[in-house]
């Protein structure tokens, strides 16, 4: 393939498909390569869809995108062996549209989004692997790919190659990723009949449930829970950080059937039928984790750039904002006729510091390192406050203020006063 | 009665286009593992399994139920002593779902 383009944009996540949809909007001569039989085919997320970020690139999605259901109840719980102590937020506001988050398929939410690309004008190539970029001196000027005389050139390159991302890596614009820098989450999903999942969870209609986990369930690891309702099935899956696994030397497949075995969840997804099982990597290391994301003809888009917000479970999201944005750079650049250099495309990190994007992942920048050296949070933490409410809710005889005092104990006991006062501190300055 | 599905089980409902004699992740070099590599965490963290340890103390790797998360890679920090590419184009785990 002799031909040259404006741009190549590699892999067709959500990150790269609001990158090549932007572009090729504008008119501009798009290639984007995907190494999955379609669209899809390799991407693996819980998942929630947030609508805002994808309405600011296609406002119209409602219309066709397959989307599962609309969130009108999130469940917070924290677990111990045998119990969990949950908050529940449910509101009606939720079930008025326009709805602001959606349970979505990945498999078939990617290849609708990609079609839209190519509506647009992208021109897609699927089974295509890319094994490396093409320099000129410093400068990223095509890809190579896996197919026959696949070499193609561009005056830009971006890399929407996901969490892996083997080519940034090679290419020297980012380290190999640090075990403690992300997390492995693994999942299945679940078959059942609409009707079954609407009185399970008491929703009607295409109205939906997520249950966000912590304690027990994750052995001491620094991590969460899911559990999301979709039209006719239901998501399950577990993730905590790499570096804990190794460190605990935990089997991920255990994990999740340990927690599908939790008195408390094996009622809600009892009798389904399991279709599939998936893993994957989620970059969670945070603002410091973030590489150069763009340099002399090419940029970082998504998990590939590691902008995901771990705190508020938000990624997918991050990922069509900076496809969106690099974009918006590029066809800005190209409007005034000037080069792609680093120089230039300096304009793209400054767009995401003055987003959400950045000023999100900056709020929470000492958040990982303060979870990874204080795990209390996800161990102590949890059976204490089950064993509070145990204590609190039996009726046993014994005066509440006996069971106050026991309970008080308990908490000084574990994590003594100034542990206790160390840890509110340390939560505040988590979240400051 | 708890149940727990052995991850075989799970892989059987996965789909794959298995590039046959082409593994996308080779170990490097097999000694380090048998040898120098006392965790072996790649044979407990693997969550396809792909990793199992033999009688012998050395690991053997089949790619063909391979997830392509890169837990392996990443996860032998120590020696990095796994060769980990992406399948050719079209090969590997093909999600239905995702």
């Amino acid at each position: 393939m002799a031909e040259k383009f404006d741009a190549i944009v590699v892999g067709a996540g959500p990150s790269g498909n609001a990158a090549a949809y932007t572009l090729a909007k504008s008119g501009l001569k798009v290639l984007q390569l995907e190494r999955g039989e379609y669209p899809g085919s390799k991407n693996v997320q819980g998942a929630i869809l947030y609508s805002d970020a994808l309405e600011r690139i296609i406002p119209d999605f409602r219309e066709d995108a397959p989307l599962e259901r609309h969130i009108i109840e999130q469940r917070m719980w924290v677990l111990d062996d045998e119990s969990f102590v949950g908050t529940h937020y449910r509101s009606d506001e939720f079930n008025k549209p326009p709805y602001n988050r959606y349970t979505i398929i990945r498999a078939q939410f990617d290849k609708w989004f990609s079609q839209k690309a190519q509506e647009a004008g992208a021109l897609l190539l699927c089974e295509t692997t890319v094994s490396d970029l093409i320099m000129d001196g410093d400068r990223v000027v095509g890809v190579q790919t896996d197919r026959l005389g696949g070499s193609v050139h561009a005056d830009i390159v971006i890399l929407a190659d996901g969490v892996n991302s083997v080519l940034a890596r090679k290419a020297g614009f980012r380290p190999e990723l640090n075990p403690g820098d992300v997390a492995l989450a693994v999942k299945e999903i679940h078959f059942m009949p609409e009707e079954t999942i609407q009185s399970r969870f008491n929703i009607s209609g295409e109205s939906g449930v997520v249950i966000e986990m912590v304690g027990k369930i994750t052995k001491g690891m620094m991590g969460t829970g899911f559990l999301y309702t979709n039209k006719e099935s239901l998501t399950i899956g577990v993730g905590c950080m790499l570096s804990d696994f190794k460190k605990q030397k935990v089997s991920p497949n255990q994990l999740l059937e340990e927690m599908k075995n939790h008195p408390s969840i094996k009622p809600l997804i009892e009798g389904g039928e399991m279709k599939e099982y998936a893993a994957h990597l989620i970059p969670e290391g945070g603002y410091k984790a973030i590489p150069q994301i763009y340099g002399e003809g090419w940029m970082i888009v998504g998990d590939s750039g590691m902008f995901v917000n771990a705190v508020h479970r938000e990624g997918s999201n991050l990922a069509m904002t900076t496809g969106r944005i690099a974009a918006e750079t590029i066809i800005e650049l190209a409007e005034k006729q000037k080069p792609f250099s680093a120089r230039n495309l300096a304009a793209y990190r400054e767009k995401l510091d003055a987003s959400f994007v950045m000023k999100d992942l900056k709020k929470y920048r000492n958040m990982p390192g303060i979870f990874h050296r204080n795990p209390q949070f996800f161990t102590t933490y949890p059976e204490l406050v089950n064993q509070a409410a145990h204590t609190m809710i039996k009726v046993d005889g014994i005066d509440k203020k006996t069971k106050e005092r026991e309970i008080r104990n308990s908490f000084t006991h574990r994590r003594s006063l100034f542990g206790l006062m160390g840890d509110a501190f340390k939560m505040w300055r988590a979240f400051e | 009665m708890n149940t727990i599905a052995k991850v075989e089980e799970k892989l059987f409902q996965n789909r794959y286009k298995v590039d046959a004699g082409r593994p996308h992740i080779t170990i490097k070099n097999p000694d380090i593992c048998a040898h120098d590599c006392k965790t072996q965490q790649c044979s407990v963290c693997c969550p396809a399994g792909c990793y199992t340890t033999e009688g012998n103390g050395r690991v053997v790797l089949i790619t063909d139920g391979c997830l392509e998360c890169g837990t392996c890679r990443v996860i032998c920090d120590d020696h990095r002593n796994v060769a980990w590419e992406y399948p050719r184009g079209g090969y590997g785990i093909l999600f239905k779902f995702g």
